[in-house]
């Protein structure tokens, strides 16, 4: 996947290091290997690498984690823009 | 009857024998029963000199048939386990998978393309072997037990609504509750000594894991993205090397979502060409059906050159094309297919309508390709909407001029 980058800055990916216990679920789940969990706390290695999936926030057993996750699709975005933040999105 | 100890649960129900008895074998538990009355006699002991006519008759019902239900083909039998009989599956594809398959890939009946929900094995699971987690779309069904040959192990197959791993967990169908809701209703305690689950990486968006321990007692071990690799993964002691957990994006990977793709633009397309085709024929004269025919007939070859530029060219030449944004990759394909539209037309049309359907197909390429940010691994949403409020603009712009050129041209001429 290193070959495929696509925009840089644009991740709402957060990691507080405080609250990390370095449990090292983060960098399993995660497909694109952004985080790296050694002595002994996680720490973001890649961050444009983020597709924003929402694993590792789902996973992080003490809520250090936090991004905004959602679909990377065009005509899923274009019907929230259309419809509203809250609607009933149909499927892409 | 005998009691079942869970210790083994192989059977072999077609073979059973018509007794009701079970037989013991060593540590292995057999049939506790067969699934037959004992006063019917076997349907298969057909009498050979009865009188004959007609094609031979079918082979005798097997005995764990049921009434009103279907066994589907990719059942091999069923074992006996102190929950119910579970189906055991064969691990390779026959000719209708493949069939389903390609169905599936070119997109028909593709959100229908589903397996029941619940518990399945393969080989001769016992009470220690691994419990394997995934989504009910057939195809997920399929890559998973094609590379279970010689695995002994049970398959826990959540209703994700016919939607694989990866975007059921991001629709929130493979998620923390239904793992937990499949499990207590396959009542997975009872059938394994263990507490663990192995799910599929990608499934990783929609399942809290330490939620999934409180909720049914069931630890979460994350498996390998591929199903290809869970063999590796379980000699690994249940470990993914890095390479496993990693998401590939190769050329293959990307020509099979191509079908799809079209699939979907297929209606919208439509509508468009038949717009194309009227506002062509819109002329001095009111309307021209030689003009709607002739002229639609170019401004319908600038649209699916365009559509052909984005959602083929564009992925398979993805890594290749400059730029990160799909919208400037569609603009790139988008501007070489309209000038070999132009090269081909040459001399027969005027030099404003020539710059229209460069305008339709190079604004038609974008699009698709920006749409296909949708079907890739590594987009995020929020660089999806970034170059969004930037693609749309342009595209809409070089569609409003197109169109008003497209009209004005007979007028001009």
């Amino acid at each position: 996947m290193k070959d495929f980058r696509y925009l840089e800055n644009v991740t709402t990916l957060v990691l507080d290091e405080d609250k990390c216990i370095g449990c090292g679920l983060c960098e399993v789940v995660c497909p694109h290997t952004v985080f790296k969990v050694e002595n002994p706390k996680a720490s973001i290695i890649d961050r444009d690498a983020c597709m924003e999936c929402g694993a590792c926030a789902a996973n992080c057993p003490v809520e250090a984690i936090s991004v905004t996750p959602g679909v990377g699709c065009a005509s899923y975005i274009i019907q929230r823009w259309v419809k509203g933040k809250d609607a009933v999105i149909e499927c892409c | 009857m005998k009691q079942l100890s869970i210790k083994k649960f192989d059977a072999d129900p077609p073979k059973c024998d018509c007794e009701g008895n079970g037989r013991s074998n060593g540590d292995k538990v057999t049939p506790l029963q067969s699934l037959q009355p004992l006063s019917i006699p076997m349907a298969g002991a057909v009498d050979e000199d009865a009188p004959c006519c007609g094609p031979k008759p079918a082979p005798p019902s097997r005995p764990y048939e049921k009434s009103g239900y279907r066994i589907v083909h990719f059942v091999k039998d069923f074992v006996k386990t102190p929950v119910g009989d579970i189906p055991r599956i064969e691990t390779g594809l026959k000719g209708l998978d493949i069939g389903g398959t390609i169905r599936a890939r070119i997109g028909i009946s593709r959100d229908r393309y589903k397996v029941a929900p619940g518990l399945y094995c393969v080989g001769s699971p016992d009470n220690e072997s691994p419990v394997l987690v995934t989504a009910n779309y057939k195809l997920s069904f399929d890559s998973l037990r094609k590379e279970l040959a010689g695995l002994d192990a049970w398959i826990l197959v959540l209703d994700t609504r016919g939607v694989n791993v990866w975007c059921a967990a991001g629709k929130r169908t493979f998620s923390t509750e239904e793992v937990i809701r499949q499990v207590k209703r396959v009542e997975l305690e009872k059938m394994v000594s263990h507490r663990e689950l192995i799910l599929p990486q990608l499934g990783a968006p929609g399942v809290s894991s330490h939620k999934v321990k409180k909720g049914c007692g069931f630890k979460v071990i994350w498996g390998p993205i591929k199903a290809r690799d869970i063999k590796a993964f379980l000699k690994n002691d249940k470990r993914t090397e890095v390479g496993m957990r990693q998401l590939t994006f190769t050329i293959r990977e990307r020509i099979v979502l191509i079908p799809v793709e079209l699939s979907l633009v297929v209606k919208p397309s439509l509508a468009i060409l038949l717009a194309v085709f009227l506002l062509s024929g819109i002329s001095p004269d009111i309307f021209s059906l030689s003009a709607a025919w002739f002229r639609g007939l170019n401004g319908a070859a600038a649209y699916l050159l365009g559509v052909f530029a984005g959602a083929v060219v564009v992925p398979v030449f993805l890594p290749w094309l400059p730029s990160r944004r799909f919208y400037i990759k569609g603009i790139q394909t988008g501007v070489t297919a309209g000038i070999i539209l132009l090269l081909v037309l040459g001399q027969n049309i005027t030099r404003l309508e020539s710059v229209t359907l460069l305008l339709l197909a190079v604004s038609v390429s974008s699009y698709a390709a920006m749409n296909f940010t949708g079907a890739t691994p590594y987009t995020s949403p929020s660089g999806v909407e970034k170059e969004m409020r930037q693609g749309i603009p342009v595209q809409l712009l070089a569609v409003v001029v197109a169109v008003i050129t497209w009209v004005a041209a007979p007028f001009v001429s």
